[in-house]
C-alpha cells in the first residue's frame, strides 16, 4: 500500500494548478469564493476558456475532445478546480446529454449536437422530474404522441435548474402508455425556443431562482431528437445514473469551504478570543476536517478500483451522501459562526444547501440502492 | 404536579389559536411580510384587543399579572402561525420599564403598550458580543436632562417598527445600565433588513441621542438577564408552536405523497424518521414547559438560569433535526418558499441561535 500520488500524477496536478492560476479570471474566482450569484454568462465563459484548453469534457472519446486522462487523473482535475474556485461545469450538457449521445445517439446526432456541447453554445439542462413524479421517476406523465415525423409532446416537467437559461432540454417522455411503466417511456431532445414551451419560475426558500417548472403544450418535437429507439428512455436513464461521475462528492470545494470556515471563525470573538480558539467550536471544525480527510481517501480508493477494472456500484452513492452531507455541514457551521448577525448570507446559503440532500437522487433513495445493490438487502 | 392549563389559560390560548387560524393563515402572512413595514398594525390591535399585550403586566401597572406559564399557549399558537410582530421584542423592552424604570417612565410607556398603542423593541447585542450580555460598549453621558446615547447596536429585531428602544449602554465608570429612547429622535439611524425568519431588524447608530435611565445606574445587568431569560422560556415555547407545524405537516405529506404505488409514509426509513421528529417535538415541549414553570417559580436566579438554559439546549436542538428532517422529507417541495414548511424552517433555523445558540447555553449551564 502506497497513499502518495505517484510523481507523475503529482505532476499533473502542479500543470492543472499552474493552469488554472494563470487562467481562472478572477472576477469569477472572486464570484465563487464570495457565493455571488453566477449569471449565465459567467458559466458559459468558463465553460468555453476549458473548451479552448480542450479540458472541458475529459471522459468523453479522443475523437469528441477527451484527454484521455485515467480516473485519478480526471479527480485531481475536478479537485483542484474546485479548490481553485472555478465555476461549476454544469452536468446538464457535458456529463448527461453528451455521454448518452456518445452511447445510443446516431451518427448524426453525435455531429449535430456533441461538439456545441463541447463548445458551450447551447446550454442544456435536464426534464426528468415531474410533479407527480420525483423518487419513482418511472411514473412520469409527460406524453409524446406520434404524428408522423413529429412527436406531440403535453406535460409538465419540475424542478428544472436553470431552464430559464436553457436552450435544450432532454426529456424523459412517455411514448406508449400500455406498456409497462419503465417500457413506455422515450429519451428526446428538445428545443426550448419551440411553440408550445412555458418555463415558470420556483423560487426556493433562500428567495433564490434556480428551478423552474416547464410547461409543454402541443409541441412538436421532430422524430430525429429521439436518442435511442422509442421505448428504450429508462434504458438510457439508467445508463446515466451508472455513468454519473465520480464528482458529486466535491472535495476540493469543500476543501476551500473548510478554509474558509477557518479564515471566517478566526475574525469572528467569543468571550473576548477568536471563535476558531473556542474548543467546543474547534471542535466542530475538527470533526468535519476529519470527515473529509475520509472521504477524500475513500473516493480515491474506490478511484482506485474502478481504474482496476471493476465497474462503479453503489460506490457513487455513498460519496454522494457523504458528499452532501459534508457540504451540508460546511454551510451550518459557517452560519453558526457567523452569530447573530444582519448579514443573513450565510443563512441563507445553510438553507439553499439543504437541496443537495434531495436533489441528484436524494440521500434516502441513495441509501435503499446501497441496501439492495450492494448489501442483498 | 399538574401539567394541563388551567380554564384562563386555555380560554386564551384557544383565542389565540382561533385568531391566527381565521385571520394569520399563510396567505395572510405572505402579505403582511411582503409590506413595506413588515408587520400589520390590524394585527398588533387585534393582540392588544384580546389582551395579550396586558397580560404580564401586574395590576398596578394596569395589567392582569399573568406570568410565563400564562403566556405559553399563546406563543406556541404565535409559533405555529409564524407571526412576525413585535410581541416578544415589545414584551422585553417594557418589562425593563415594568421592573426598574421610574413612575413617570411606567406612565409613558406601559399604558400605551397595554393598549397597542406603542411598540417596542430591545437594543442589546453589539458587534463581538455573541450571545453576551454584559460585552457593552455603548456609552450613555450625563446630559441637561437625563443622558445622551453614543454607539452601535446590531441586529435589533423589530427596531424599525418600535416607537421606543430600551437600550442597554455603560455610563460614568459604572457597569451596564438601561436607558429609554423615543425612537424618532435626532441622532438614530437605522440600517434596516428582514432576518433570515422575516422580522423586521436593524443595525442602530446612537449619534448624542437623548434618553433616560431606567433603573439604578450601573446596575442592570440583573434586570438584563431576567429579562431575557423570561424571552428565552418564551421563545421555547414559540419553537413548540412551530415544531407543531413542522411535524403534524410532515405527517400529512408522509400520508398523502405517493410515490411507488403508495404513500411515502408506508417507507419504514421515513417512519422512523418520523418517529423521531416526534420524540424531538415532546423533548422540547417538555423542556419549555420546564422553564416557563420556573421563570414564574424559580427560588434564585440560578436555578432560573439553569433551567432556562437546559431547555434553550434542548430547543435548540429539536429546532435543529426538525427543520431539517420536515425539509427532507418534503422533497423538493420542502425547498420551495411556496410552502409554509421552509418559512418554518426558517424560523426554527433562527430560534435555535436567538437569545444564545447551544453552545452559549453548555456554557451557561456548565457554569452552573
Ligand atoms: C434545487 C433542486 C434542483 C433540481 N434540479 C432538477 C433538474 O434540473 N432536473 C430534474 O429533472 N429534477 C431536478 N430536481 C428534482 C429532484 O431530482 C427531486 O426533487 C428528487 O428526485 C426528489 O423527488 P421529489 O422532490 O418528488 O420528492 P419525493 O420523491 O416525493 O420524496 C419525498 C421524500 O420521500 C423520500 N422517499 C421517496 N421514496 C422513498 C423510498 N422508496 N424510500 C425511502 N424514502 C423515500 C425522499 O427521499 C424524500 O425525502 C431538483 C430538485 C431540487 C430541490
Amino acid at each position: 500500500m502506497d497513499l502518495n500520488y505517484s510523481p507523475e500524477e503529482q505532476a499533473f496536478r502542479e500543470e492543472v494548478r499552474g493552469w488554472l492560476r494563470e487562467n481562472l479570471p478572477a472576477d469569477l474566482r472572486e464570484k465563487v469564493s464570495t457565493h455571488a450569484h453566477l449569471a449565465k454568462d459567467d458559466l458559459q465563459r468558463w465553460h468555453r476558456i476549458l473548451a479552448a484548453r480542450g479540458w472541458v469534457a475529459p471522459s468523453w472519446p479522443k475523437e469528441w475532445g477527451g484527454t484521455g486522462w485515467d480516473p485519478v487523473q480526471r479527480y485531481i482535475f475536478e479537485e483542484e478546480s474546485g479548490y481553485a474556485g472555478a465555476p461549476p461545469l454544469l452536468p446538464f450538457g457535458l456529463s448527461m446529454c453528451g455521454p448518452v449521445l456518445l452511447k445510443f445517439g446516431t451518427d448524426e446526432q453525435k455531429r449535430r449536437f456533441l461538439p456545441r456541447i463541447y463548445g458551450g453554445d447551447d446550454f442544456w439542462c435536464q426534464g426528468y422530474s415531474e410533479p407527480g413524479s420525483g423518487s419513482d421517476l418511472a411514473s412520469l406523465k409527460t406524453r409524446a404522441t406520434r404524428e408522423g415525423g413529429h412527436y406531440v409532446v403535453n406535460g409538465q416537467k419540475t424542478w428544472t435548474t436553470l431552464a430559464h437559461y436553457g436552450d435544450w432540454i432532454f426529456c424523459l417522455v412517455r411514448t406508449d402508455a400500455a406498456a409497462k411503466k419503465q417500457e413506455g417511456i422515450s429519451f428526446l431532445l428538445i428545443d426550448m425556443k419551440t411553440p408550445g414551451i412555458t418555463v415558470r419560475p420556483l423560487i426556493l426558500m433562500d428567495g433564490g431562482h434556480e428551478v423552474n417548472e416547464v410547461f409543454f403544450d402541443d409541441v412538436k418535437v421532430p422524430v430525429e431528437n429521439r436518442v435511442a429507439d422509442e421505448g428504450m428512455g429508462w434504458t438510457v436513464a439508467k445508463y446515466l445514473l451508472g455513468h454519473e461521475r465520480m464528482n458529486t462528492a466535491r472535495i476540493g470545494t469543500s476543501r476551500r469551504e473548510l478554509e474558509n470556515l477557518k479564515e471566517f471563525a478566526a475574525t469572528q470573538r467569543k468571550n473576548g478570543r477568536a471563535l476558531l480558539e473556542d474548543t467546543r467550536f474547534r471542535d466542530k471544525i475538527s470533526r468535519l476536517e476529519v470527515e473529509l480527510m475520509a472521504l477524500e481517501i475513500t473516493n480515491l480508493r474506490f478511484l482506485d478500483q474502478l481504474r482496476g477494472g471493476r465497474p462503479p456500484g453503489a460506490e457513487v452513492s455513498m460519496l454522494k451522501i457523504t458528499g452532501t452531507e459534508i457540504q451540508q455541514r460546511l454551510t451550518e457551521l459557517m452560519m453558526e459562526a457567523a452569530g447573530p448577525t444582519s448579514d443573513i448570507a450565510l443563512a441563507q446559503r445553510y438553507c439553499n444547501y439543504r437541496k443537495t440532500s434531495i436533489y441528484a437522487g436524494s440521500n434516502e433513495i441513495q441509501r435503499n440502492i446501497i441496501a439492495k445493490m450492494s448489501l442483498g438487502l | 404536579m399538574k401539567f394541563d392549563y388551567n380554564e384562563e389559560q386555555r380560554l386564551l390560548s384557544d383565542s389565540v389559536r382561533r385568531f391566527v387560524a381565521q385571520d394569520y393563515g399563510f396567505e395572510a402572512r405572505r402579505a403582511i411580510v411582503a409590506s413595506k413595514e413588515g408587520m400589520s398594525a390590524t394585527v398588533w390591535s387585534t393582540l392588544a384587543e384580546l389582551g395579550l399585550l396586558g397580560l404580564p403586566f401586574s395590576s398596578d401597572d394596569g395589567g392582569f399579572g399573568g406570568g410565563a406559564v400564562d403566556l405559553m399557549g399563546v406563543m406556541e399558537a404565535m409559533g405555529e402561525g409564524l407571526v412576525v410582530e413585535p410581541y416578544l421584542s415589545t414584551l422585553m423592552a417594557s418589562r425593563c420599564v415594568a421592573a426598574a424604570g421610574t413612575d413617570e417612565q411606567k406612565q409613558r410607556i406601559l399604558p400605551g403598550v397595554i393598549d397597542g398603542s406603542i411598540r417596542m423593541a430591545f437594543a442589546q447585542g453589539e458587534k463581538d458580543a455573541r450571545f453576551d450580555l454584559d460585552h457593552v460598549q455603548a456609552r450613555a453621558t450625563r446630559a441637561k436632562e437625563g443622558f445622551a446615547l453614543e454607539g452601535e447596536k446590531l441586529a435589533v429585531v423589530h427596531a424599525p417598527v418600535a416607537d421606543f428602544l430600551v437600550v442597554s449602554a455603560r455610563s460614568g465608570g459604572k457597569g451596564i445600565s438601561l436607558f429609554l429612547v423615543d425612537a424618532k429622535s435626532a441622532g438614530i439611524t437605522l440600517r434596516s433588513y428582514r432576518t433570515l425568519d422575516e422580522m423586521p431588524a436593524a443595525d442602530i447608530s446612537f449619534r448624542n441621542v437623548p434618553c433616560t435611565l431606567v433603573g439604578t445606574e450601573g446596575e442592570a445587568l440583573p434586570i438584563i438577564e431576567a429579562v431575557v431569560d423570561f424571552a428565552t422560556a418564551l421563545v421555547c415555547a414559540e419553537a413548540v408552536g412551530a415544531l407543531k407545524y413542522a411535524n403534524d405537516a410532515t405527517l400529512e405529506y408522509l400520508k398523502t405523497r405517493k410515490q411507488f404505488g403508495v404513500p411515502i409514509g408506508a417507507f419504514q426509513a421515513l417512519q422512523h424518521r418520523m418517529v423521531d421528529m416526534v420524540i424531538s417535538y415532546e423533548q422540547a415541549k417538555s423542556m419549555a414547559s420546564l422553564a416557563c414553570a420556573k421563570i414564574d417559580s424559580a427560588k434564585d436566579a440560578a436555578e432560573r438560569k439553569r433551567v432556562v438554559s437546559a431547555a434553550k439546549i434542548r430547543i435548540a436542538d429539536a429546532c435543529r433535526h426538525v427543520s431539517q428532517e420536515s425539509v427532507q422529507l418534503h422533497g423538493g417541495m420542502g425547498m420551495s418558499e411556496e410552502l409554509k414548511v421552509s418559512h418554518t424552517f426558517r424560523r426554527l433555523t433562527a430560534i435555535a441561535q436567538q437569545f444564545g445558540d447551544a453552545d452559549h447555553h453548555l456554557e451557561r449551564l456548565a457554569r452552573g
